[in-house]
């Protein structure tokens, strides 16, 4: 532009609104700048036209003036606009560009899992516990005197001999009925933290007991030589079997889903009496919903409670036990028990942390 | 355990016509006998009645006789000729015993045979053989193989044989398309080892009529009081127990009955035969027979003898030392003088001759044979512990000891007998002996007071007084008083097992129903500890700990033997004494109970692996077995009475010690090679970070105890092995296995894994609830110190100086960078740590900063620790 250039009013107008036509046109940041340059730089007429009000007569000055300060204004505002879009936009293709494909693995560490049978026993352990029962616990290679004798098996009572019981060899003695022995087996069922429970625990008694048992069965479908049961055992004033059914139902419940319930059938047990065998209501049933056998129960025979010093015409109460591995062969549908004793860890990884 | 047959059942019950075997069994389970099984028919049709029309001998070539015979199997089933006649079927048979104008039973084509024995057409011998003659072991009734059944020595009377004609069915004649039901019995019903006990039930659970079998019976027992001097009972009889168990003599009632006169050749009859070959019995003579089959309808064992040959009198004693015997079965057995035994006199020797194992089994001399006539019958009531004894000894499970270990009707043996001689009589054409001996010491049973209240206040059930009273009455007690609520009640002589109040209350419960008891939830219990003990809680965060980490639980049967000793490199003699050993392993080369988890652990990785699974990262609580030799032997206790607290604690004392322990093995690759990076071998570093977070999750603090090299055990790496401890106890170790133990499992390199005493570790958690301690909102100062050491110093000791000489303004420590080198020198390495300052009370400036480093500078320095420019 030439120096001393005189006001012209018109033409400063038509030059923006070309500047502000090209800002419309403008497709990156570097044009833009140069547009910037061109019509509002030093060299630019609205600089050169800013400069030329001063020679204005002092009557024009004031719109002159104001012109100018318009068509600043207006050409920021077009300016200011573009270039956030062009910022916004090359932002966005820049993000684009960093796109990755998210559906690609990323787990470097594998995911463990709980065992089945550790977890549905501490659902039952919850179950009970929220009752403000407590969880009790016996050992494993356990005496002849808690895992039989206290409960009313005698060293002749057939039932003895039903058991499929591991023997301990251990220092010699002989048992009860003159056999040889260490008077020493590895547990048969977790009643036997029945007399342990009750002398260490006193009365009132409401327990649960989980854990591990052995009976020489071999592995198979639906046997295995180790495996595990929950005994429950509660012991008071004024306990009867009608409280032994409304606890086996919410035990039911809370295994099997709001629809299962218990019943009772007429069984033998040494370590109670009456005794019952417990069958489950299950809804979700293989061909339908029936009943199934589930555990065994019945009321503390009153020779346990002798043999634990409490007197059976103060106290009664009432025992059960499930078998865990029944309870998940059931509920998850598992054919074969070797999935359930073997380790393998695809088949613990299914349930992860439980359910 | 025993079957039901309906058709035997209804001689004592009132069964309906139309009852299936799925009904009786739910009948029978509602009052506690439970089904174990419907035994469907193994055969199928047609097999039916033919009349043998010619049957002509043709030797073969390769010896055997044959009979080439042409059998009338009735109008529907006979051949057609070309003229279009029914003609008998052709039929090879090569049983001796076929002839001319037999009925024999005939299987037709599209007969199946137990075995899934299909009977069709085939040639042989020159014909074409179009059915088969059958043996009772061809269908299934017995182990009679020597000639097929002819019908006329198969137990029918002239009339019912006469009655048979060709075409007749077989299958329902013999009772092979019958289903059977087998119940299970539980040990307190011995009854209900009997088609008695079983109609018994049946009538409490459908109220259908019964009629027990044994008044009658009882009621045409001769008399055995008051007989006149001149008559001699049928044989001498004494019991001389001295040895009785438990006080109690082996055989209160011993009753004996003869038959005399009775017809060897005589033939059981079919629906006796049928009814026992469906019990499973198997079908020997008529004598034996009946005494089986008396057993099985009243529960009664019976023996039966031949009177011939035995000497009176018969001496019920104990075995002595030395003493041996050949049973039945043809073996031969030392005796213990705990067995009972039937002996008889011979020569004047009173009871030197051992007849038999009483209750269990008999012996080879004295038997009835094809050619006894003259029979002494046994029906006698033994001491069930003894008999149990006895069979547990000498692992004779016979249908006899399993019925009088569980208890036999003290009070039916005459009944039993005269059962025996009517049948003997009937089919045997025997005399019973109107003298029989009946030596009786059994006790009469005591009343039981029983408090009608108790129904109540045990079951639940507000059952009124007068059907207590009924029921009891129905099931056999002899009920009386009842005024003040009070019954005397006396339990029938089969009833062993009701002797205390809560066996009535049950025998009330189950005949009421349990369906019938109300459904209560017991309160919750006010007294004592509620919740999880703290142990408990602990071991659930240990289990869950591992999980997070990325390990698999999993549950490992606690066995090990020689091999897994071995493979670990474990010394099998050392370790034999100090574990628990099982007396009857289900596998012999694993008879020892783990004292490491570790060792059981390691059979599952290798299960795992052997189905294709690379990376096995395991672990598991469970308990370890710690045998002490010199444990106290545990003393056998009775039950039913509060052991004294001396001798509760000898039982337990005899106990070995058994820790929960948690244990893991991590083998394979941390992390695989992926488009993440590069993969990594899993590594001491792995079990070292499951052990830490474990014991950080418990809020424990751990340090890491590496001994030397010398000192580490056999299964470990000797460079990669430390003990984990919390307050200078060794709770657990860790670290990578020893390259041959490896090896040997066949695990990859570098595979190892942790062992921690969770009794220990529970044990050093002090319970007490977190103290807190302010959190600073001073700056961090941070500073890297990198110090040269000798290797000697481990890593911890420089870090525990470093902490030691910061007091309480350090707030963080790592060690960031190791390494070794020519720089450096030989004997020694760079420890380059990351600590982090910060005071609680103001903000550090660089004279605190100078001051701190110059404390760590000296603080270190008694290790040998230079601080590197």
């Amino acid at each position: 532009m030439a120096e001393d250039m005189a006001f012209d009013a018109q033409a400063v107008s038509d030059e923006v609104a070309a500047g502000i036509e090209q800002i419309g046109k403008a497709d990156d940041m570097d044009g833009l700048k140069a547009i910037k340059s061109r019509y509002a730089g030093a060299d630019s007429m609205m600089t050169a036209m800013s400069k030329a009000i001063g020679a204005l007569p002092a009557d024009r000055k004031k719109d002159a003036g104001q012109l100018m300060g318009k068509l600043r204004a207006d050409f920021g505002r077009a300016f200011g606009q573009k270039a956030s879009a062009i910022k916004e936009r090359d932002e966005a293709r820049a993000l684009a560009a960093e796109s990755v494909d998210m559906t690609m693995p990323v787990r470097r560490r594998p995911l463990g899992a709980r065992h089945p049978i550790a977890k549905v026993m501490e659902d039952v352990e919850d179950l009970f516990v929220s009752m403000g029962w407590q969880v009790s616990r016996g050992p494993e290679v356990e005496t002849e005197w808690y895992d039989f004798d206290a409960l009313n098996f005698g060293p002749d009572h057939p039932a003895r001999q039903m058991q499929d019981t591991f023997y301990v060899k251990g220092n010699q003695a002989k048992d009860a009925a003159g056999f040889v022995g260490s008077n020493m087996v590895l547990r048969t069922q977790t009643s036997s933290d029945q007399v342990r429970a009750l002398l260490t625990r006193g009365v009132p008694l409401y327990i649960v007991s989980p854990g591990r048992v052995f009976r020489t069965d071999q592995l198979d479908a639906t046997h295995t030589p180790v495996f595990h049961q929950c005994e429950a055992l509660a012991v008071d004033k004024h306990l009867t079997m009608a409280d032994l059914k409304g606890v086996l139902d919410k035990l039911a419940v809370a295994m099997f889903g709001p629809e299962a319930k218990s019943r009772l059938r007429p069984s033998y047990f040494p370590f109670t009496e009456p005794s019952a065998e417990l069958d489950l209501w299950f809804p979700d049933k293989k061909g339908g919903p029936g009943w199934i056998e589930w555990g065994g129960c019945g009321m503390v025979n009153p020779n346990v409670l002798k043999s634990a010093g409490i007197d059976p015409d103060v106290y009664s109460g009432f025992a059960f036990g499930v078998g865990m591995e029944r309870t998940l062969l059931l509920r998850h549908d598992i054919n074969d028990m070797h999935d359930l004793v073997e380790g393998d860890v695809r088949f613990s990884k299914q349930f992860v942390m439980g359910e | 355990m025993p079957m039901v047959d309906i058709d035997w059942l209804r001689e004592h019950v009132e069964v309906p016509q139309d009852l299936t075997y799925e009904q009786l069994a739910k009948d029978l389970v509602r009052v506690g006998l439970e089904e174990e099984e419907i035994h469907a028919s193994q055969v199928t049709g047609p097999i039916v009645v033919g009349y043998v029309v010619d049957a002509v001998e043709e030797p073969q070539k390769n010896g055997k006789n044959i009979h080439w015979c042409h059998v009338d199997v009735g109008e529907r089933y006979n051949d057609t000729d070309d003229a279009g006649n029914k003609v008998p079927r052709g039929i090879v048979c090569g049983a001796p015993n076929m002839a001319a104008g037999e009925k024999v039973v005939v299987t037709l084509p599209g007969a199946v045979l137990p075995g899934d024995f299909k009977i069709e057409p085939r040639k042989t011998y020159g014909h074409v053989s179009d059915g088969m003659c059958a043996s009772e072991r061809e269908l299934g009734l017995g182990d009679n193989h020597d000639g097929i059944i002819l019908l006329r020595h198969y137990g029918f009377s002239a009339e019912e044989y006469a009655a048979l004609k060709p075409g007749d069915d077989a299958m329902h004649l013999l009772h092979l398309d019958q289903p059977i039901l087998e119940i299970n019995i539980t040990p307190d019903r011995g009854y209900a080892f009997s088609y008695r006990g079983v109609a018994r039930e049946y009538h409490h659970s459908t109220g259908a009529v019964f009629v027990d079998p044994v008044t009658d019976l009882a009621a045409k027992a001769p008399v055995t009081q008051g007989i006149p001097e001149d008559h001699a009972t049928d044989i001498e009889v004494a019991v001389e127990d001295h040895g009785p168990i438990h006080g109690v003599v082996g055989c209160d009632r011993y009753y004996a009955r003869a038959v005399r006169g009775f017809d060897p050749a005589a033939h059981t009859p079919n629906w006796m035969r049928r009814r026992l070959v469906r019990a499973t019995m198997r079908c020997m003579s008529l004598a034996v027979d009946v005494t089986n089959y008396v057993m099985m309808d009243l529960g009664q064992p019976m023996h039966a003898y031949d009177l011939d040959k035995i000497s009176g009198p018969i001496v019920v004693r104990r075995a002595r030392a030395g003493e041996r015997l050949t049973t039945l079965d043809g073996k031969d057995r030392e005796l213990s003088v705990e067995d009972l035994l039937i002996t008889d006199s011979p020569d004047g020797q009173r009871g030197s001759r051992i007849l038999g194992l009483a209750g269990v089994m008999g012996g080879l001399y004295g038997e009835v044979t094809a050619s006894t006539t003259n029979i002494l019958l046994e029906s006698a009531h033994f001491d069930p512990i003894s008999i149990a004894r006895s069979a547990r000894r000498h692992k004779i499970p016979s249908e006899a000891s399993r019925r009088f270990e569980r208890g036999v009707d003290f009070d039916m043996q005459p009944a039993a007998a005269q059962m025996a001689c009517e049948l003997m009589e009937k089919y045997g054409n025997g005399d019973p002996s109107p003298y029989p001996v009946d030596l009786n010491t059994a006790p009469r049973r005591q009343a039981i007071a029983f408090k009608a209240s108790e129904v109540a206040r045990v079951a639940g059930l507000d059952t009124p007084v007068n059907t207590i009273s009924e029921i009891l009455t129905d099931i056999g007690c002899s009920v009386a008083g009842g005024g003040n609520g009070i019954f005397s009640v006396t339990p029938p002589t089969w009833r062993p097992d009701l002797g205390e109040p809560c066996d009535l209350v049950e025998e009330v419960a189950r005949l009421v129903g349990y369906d019938e008891i109300p459904v209560t939830v017991p309160p919750a219990p006010v007294e004592g500890a509620v919740g999880l003990s703290p142990d408990q809680r602990h071991s659930r965060q240990v289990a869950d700990e591992l999980a997070e980490y990325g390990m698999v639980e999993t549950l490992s049967y606690p066995f090990v033997g020689d091999d897994d000793f071995s493979k670990a490199g474990l010394d099998r003699d050392a370790l034999a004494p100090i574990s628990v050993e099982v007396a009857n392993p289900l596998a012999a080369d694993r008879p020892y109970l783990r004292r490491s988890v570790l060792l059981t652990l390691a059979q599952t990785v290798q299960r795992n692996r052997r189905r294709g699974i690379d990376d096995v990262s395991i672990y598991e609580l469970g308990h370890v077995y710690l045998r002490d030799p010199n444990a106290p032997a545990i003393p056998a206790l009775p039950g039913a009475q509060r052991p004294t607290d001396d001798q509760l604690a000898a039982l337990d004392a005899g106990l070995p010690k058994q820790p929960l322990h948690a244990a893991g093995i991590l083998s394979g690759k941390a992390v695989r090679t992926g488009w993440l990076g590069e993969e990594r071998d899993v590594d001491w570093t792995d079990a070292l970070e499951a052990v830490n977070r474990v014991l950080d999750r418990l809020g424990l603090a751990v340090a890491i105890e590496q001994p030397s090299a010398d000192q580490v055990p056999v299964s470990w790496h000797p460079g990669r092995f430390a003990y984990a401890t919390v307050d200078g106890t060794r709770v657990g170790c860790l670290g990578e296995f020893h390259p041959t133990v490896n090896e040997r499992f066949g695990f990859p390199a570098h595979t190892g894994g942790f062992e921690l005493d969770l009794d220990l570790v529970f044990a050093a958690i002090d319970g007490k609830p977190v103290q807190a301690k302010p959190v600073s909102t001073f700056p961090p100062v941070r500073q890297d110190l990198a110090f040269t050491v000798p290797s000697t110093v481990s890593a911890a000791q420089v870090r525990d100086a470093i902490v030691e000489a910061s007091g309480d303004d350090l707030e963080r420590i790592e060690l960031f960078d190791v390494f070794t080198g020519d720089q450096l020198g030989s004997g020694v390495r760079s420890l380059a740590f990351a600590v982090t300052f910060r005071s609680s009370s103001k903000t550090l400036d660089s004279k605190d900063t100078e001051a701190l480093r110059r404390a760590i500078v000296d603080g270190t320095a008694a290790l040998g620790a230079q601080l590197r420019a």
